[in-house]
């Protein structure tokens, strides 16, 4: 698909919300709703996507949109599409629709983590997406489960006694895979090719799909508004963010790059991480990097590819 | 009684699409349960006020790529028949990320400060 042709299709999220300027989720909506053919529901999970896209009486969604709470936008869109299915089983209902829930990582990784494993277990058809931008930044970036080693954040403030979160972001994305879902992937809004492309691919899966798409967060990430692809591809280009897919139990590599980048090179663009650009802190860059290059070898045996 | 200025913009957002409420309605003639009975009522919503740089776009160099239109989260790149037409600066909020993503070949968009628009308005205005 080129995009000249993809700008044709009518779009589903209108210009007028509230988000910051050179926020990246607007741009992870585009490019999943662009992909899908048939008529969608949308819930969504409390965090900035829901808040800045329907101040009442204002909605930027031009498709059906469901508020919800922190916890609970799986559980919900559980309901909606058992709803369905039961309406269509009467007759009441007679073509196909597809069910979208969005979430930011605060409401998947943490909060939300235990209804969307329970949608996934019991096989509802919908697509759950985590628009991840590394922690909670609609109420002023406090760190979450997705938030890297060594950021600033205002619950791990860098400073004399912290040098910004201590721990490593849980993956995510491998204990969806764990669950045995026809469909599981990793994408970023700075490769949109990518991500239209898995996300059609979640659209046809015959059973619950989840995609963990990286989208920045200028904020949070303390970068210039202008940066915002840039700071995602950057993500990717040094393995931090490394995009893949899980088929029916087979991971497979969408992207390897040429010659993976220095994890300080992506930090470097960040605010977040300015801390760790001061000779005490030093130590904890090369640990972080060691962490990558680990992390890295790991998913490349998982893929079946070969290494250098 | 008068209605509060924010309860008339309400009414007002509804009135366009629900005819069921008439031009003298009050708080309780808004839809039950906080609901929005059509989509895209953000549209109504100008956040080009929000601007301080303004991307200006050169036809001329333009190679109708889409990586504007595609990476613009205010959907302010207008597209018509897979040709760009400008942008809508009803809703640009000038992150730049347009100009930035833009190929550096191209660069067909630059970021003006707004300042440099003030005499234009000033004309349109006046």
């Amino acid at each position: 698909m080129a995009l000249p042709d993809l700008a044709k299709k009518p779009q589903r999220f209108t210009g007028g919300h509230r988000a910051c300027a050179g926020c990246g989720f607007p741009i992870t909506i585009k490019i999943i709703l662009q992909a899908a053919e048939n008529p969608v529901v949308v819930g969504c999970a409390t965090g900035c996507m829901e808040v800045t896209s329907t101040i009442y009486p204002y909605t930027a969604w031009r498709c059906s949109f469901i508020h919800t709470a922190f916890e609970n936008v799986a559980a919900t869109m559980s309901g909606v599409e058992a709803a369905y299915r039961s309406l269509r089983r009467q007759g009441k209902i007679n073509q196909d629709i597809t069910f979208i829930a969005f979430g930011g990582d605060g409401g998947t990784y943490d909060i939300g983590l235990q209804s969307l494993s329970g949608a996934m277990e019991r096989g509802h058809k919908l697509v759950y997406v985590c628009y991840n931008n590394q922690g909670y930044m609609n109420t002023g970036i406090q760190r979450s489960s997705a938030t890297p080693r060594g950021a600033n954040t205002t619950t791990t403030p860098a400073g004399t006694q912290l040098p910004g979160k201590p721990q490593y972001p849980k993956n995510l994305t491998a204990i969806m895979a764990a669950h045995d879902i026809p469909y599981v992937a990793q994408a970023s809004m700075s490769h949109w090719n990518d991500l239209y492309r898995k996300a059609k691919k979640a659209f046809a899966a015959e059973g619950p799909a989840f995609l963990n798409v990286l989208s920045t967060c200028r904020l949070g990430w303390a970068t210039a508004p202008e940066d915002t692809v840039d700071v995602a591809e950057g993500a990717v280009q040094c393995n931090v963010w490394p995009l893949f897919e899980v088929e029916k139990g087979n991971w497979k590599l969408s992207f390897k790059p040429k010659k993976p980048l220095p994890v300080a090179d992506w930090m470097k663009q960040q605010g977040r991480f300015k801390h760790l650009f001061r000779s005490d802190n030093s130590q904890l860059l090369e640990t972080i990097q060691q962490q990558v290059d680990e992390d890295w070898q790991r998913l490349l045996e998982l893929c079946g590819v070969n290494g250098e | 009684m008068t209605l509060s200025s924010q309860t008339k913009n309400l009414l007002k957002v509804h009135q366009d699409v629900d005819p069921d409420i008439k031009p003298n309605a009050g708080w309780r003639d808004l839809p039950i349960g906080g609901v929005i009975p059509q989509g895209g009522t953000a549209s109504q919503f100008a956040t080009g006020d929000w601007r301080t740089i303004r991307p200006v776009w050169s036809k001329e160099k333009c190679i109708n790529c889409h990586r504007c239109w595609l990476y613009c989260p205010d959907m302010a790149w207008i597209s018509e028949d897979g040709k760009i037409q400008g942008v809508d600066l009803t809703y640009c909020k000038g992150c730049g990320i347009c100009a930035n993503v833009c190929p550096t070949k191209v660069h067909a968009i630059e970021m003006h400060p707004e300042d440099d628009f003030k005499d234009d308005e000033a004309v349109k205005e006046g």
